[in-house]
Order: structure tokens, then sequence, then C-alpha cells
């Protein structure tokens, strides 16, 4: 009864007039389209193709491959990165897709984790993102996400830092007008992990977030910190129904 | 070895203009920037980029200091017989890299 309530809700929710959303895609100039709109252009794609061999790979004899569990990516990863971050029972927390790629790593294969925006996980994630690409950014209808969602509302909407700002204050009061020479933009998560030319390289959504952070003379939130994870449930939430451009290009 | 994404024509007609197009992961590091440490880091960089078609140069560029990360070479030739197109980038510190594509032309 519960969750047919909180389906409604979201239904509700869903049809409430909102601004017109923008992905970042729209307000980039045409060339930066046109990287992320050609595979042969998109660097982030040697990450992918690294990615697709990580999966096939055993981290040692003794153990499954990804790919040993799970099969063919193409198939049986279709549209799982568009419902993450979801909510961990042995953690009792929502996970992104990096944290449970580790989580994975660590338990069924017995492997060390990879530091948060390591080459190889970045590259993992990329091919798994890869294959949600298109499809509609879907959180999960699971009521135990409701108070994680409303804490990463809190901190998006509170005002941190030495410049005593919040992330609404930017990208949903200010989104459109100019910092210095670059566009505000509404700050969608939907094209993570991405290639940022200002990067020349994959970044996370826990890397660009850090990186506002730096911007605001905050201390920035770390990896497996509840607050991160708060963050980015409320994100998917905030991107719900956008379509997943992962692996996108941006300036 | 480092990533490579090739895009060619696997066939294309005797005479036609076919486009080919190279994306390289390096980090093409210009030796003029300080690291977190301070310190320059060394530069390493692609500077030579050449594709041969049966052996025939057919195309090459010579690379510097303010060529992006992973940098996208695009290009044309026109297809006259069937064979490998190879590619070879090369840099600082012996980077060498070469990579071939068969192309059959009908």
């Amino acid at each position: 009864m519960r969750r047919l309530l909180w389906l409604l809700l979201s239904v509700a929710l869903h049809a409430v007039a909102q601004p017109a959303r923008r992905s970042g895609f729209d307000d980039m100039s045409p060339s930066t389209q046109a990287m992320q709109r050609d595979d042969a252009q998109n660097p982030a794609m040697l990450w992918a193709q690294d990615g697709a061999a990580l999966w096939a790979r055993a981290p040692s004899p003794s153990v499954p491959a990804c790919a040993g569990c799970h099969g063919e990516a193409r198939a049986s990863m279709r549209g799982v990165a568009a419902r993450y971050p979801a909510y961990d029972e042995a953690l009792a927390r929502p996970i992104d897709l990096a944290t449970r790629i580790n989580r994975c790593r660590e338990m069924r294969q017995g492997a060390p984790r990879w530091a948060p925006d390591s080459q190889e996980l970045l590259s993992l994630e990329s091919h798994l993102a890869l294959q949600s690409r298109g499809l509609p950014v879907e959180p999960p209808a699971d009521v135990r996400l409701l108070p994680w969602r409303e804490r990463g509302e809190a901190l998006y909407r509170a005002r941190i830092g030495q410049l005593n700002l919040s992330c609404a204050q930017c990208h949903d009061e200010r989104a459109g007008l100019r910092l210095g020479g670059g566009l505000i933009p509404q700050g969608h998560a939907n094209g993570y992990p991405l290639y940022r030319l200002e990067w020349q390289g994959v970044g996370s959504l826990l890397r660009r977030i850090r990186n506002c952070m730096t911007g605001v003379r905050a201390q920035p939130l770390a990896a497996d910190s509840p607050e991160f994870a708060a963050l980015a449930t409320y994100l998917a939430w905030r991107d719900r129904g956008m379509p997943v451009e992962s692996p996108a290009v941006r300036p | 070895m480092a990533r490579t994404l090739i895009t060619a024509p696997a066939t294309a007609k005797r005479g036609e203009v076919i486009e080919l197009r190279t994306l390289i992961a390096h980090p093409m590091e210009t030796g003029f920037r300080p690291g977190a440490d301070g310190l320059l880091l060394p530069r390493n960089l692609i500077t030579r980029f050449s594709c041969r078609y049966n052996g025939d140069l057919v195309f090459s560029a010579d690379l510097h200091a303010a060529t992006a990360a992973n940098p996208y070479i695009a290009f044309f030739t026109v297809a006259t017989e069937s064979g490998t197109l190879s590619f070879s980038w090369e840099g600082d510190h012996g980077f060498a890299q070469t990579e071939t594509v068969s192309l059959s032309v009908t």
C-alpha cells in the first residue's frame, strides 16, 4: 500500500510543471556537441573500450570475471546505470554505480577495491553507463531512498563554504547566466562519468561536485560520505526522465 | 600500449574518397605546466603521426605542445587497391605505436 501511494505521489510530482530542464548538452558549442554525438570523436569511448575489456577479464584465475556472472553487458546491464544510486541493504544507504562495482569486486571477486576516480573504475563505469545511453534516468521507487533524497535536497539548498553559496543558488536560480566566461548549467548529472575538456580526461560526478565545493571554498565531500550518497540520490531524482548521456562530453 | 579508436570503412569502391578517423589516449603533457608539487611536469608529447596505405605515406602530421590530450585526427584518402592502412604515432620518451586496419576495394 505504501509503495502504491509512493508511486502515485511520484507520478503526481512528475506532472507538476517544472521549468524547462536543459541538459548541459543543449548549451554546449556545436563542435563540443558533435564530439559527444559521434562515438569516433568522443574520447570517453577510449575509457568505455577499456571498460569492456575489464568486464571480460577475471582479476585472478580463480574468480569469475564480471561477464562470468552477468554475461553480455549489452543485454544484462541495459538500463542499470539509469537506476543508480540504489539502496544497498548491507550498507543501509544508497550507493552509486562506482560503489556497486567496488562492492562486487570485494565480495564476489575477492579483489581490492579501486580508488575513487581511478582509471579502471571510470572505465568500467563508462562501459556500464554506455549500455543505458538514451534511456531515461529512472531512480528506483524505493521508500528507503526517501529520507536520503530529502537529506540530499537539504544539502543542495544549504549554503556552504567561505563564499556562502548553495548548489541551488547557481544551478537553480542563476542557471543560464554566466560565471566569469562560463555558462552556469542547470547542473544535471545525467552524463556521468563524462569527458570534460577542462580535465582532459574522464571524471565522475563525485569529482565534479568536489570541484564545485572547492570553488566555493568549502570542505569537499569524501567518496564514501553519507552526504555524497544523499546528494547523488537527490540529483538522480532531480534528473528523472532525462535521457542518460553517458559517456558525455562537457567543456 | 596506449588505447586507440580507429574509424575506417572496411570496404570501398575504387577511386572513392574515404574518411579515416583516429583517436589515441595520450596525456600530451606540454612541459610548461607545474604539477601539484610546483615543479614542472616533464614534457610528454606525441610529435608525429603518419598513415601508410600499403606502405605508401598518404598522410602525416607534426604535433606540438598546443595539441589537446587524446588527440583526434581525421583525414581523407582515395581508395585505390585492397590492402592495409597502418597508423603510427611517435613521441617523447620513445613512445611508438602502430595500428593497422584492412581495407578491401571493389
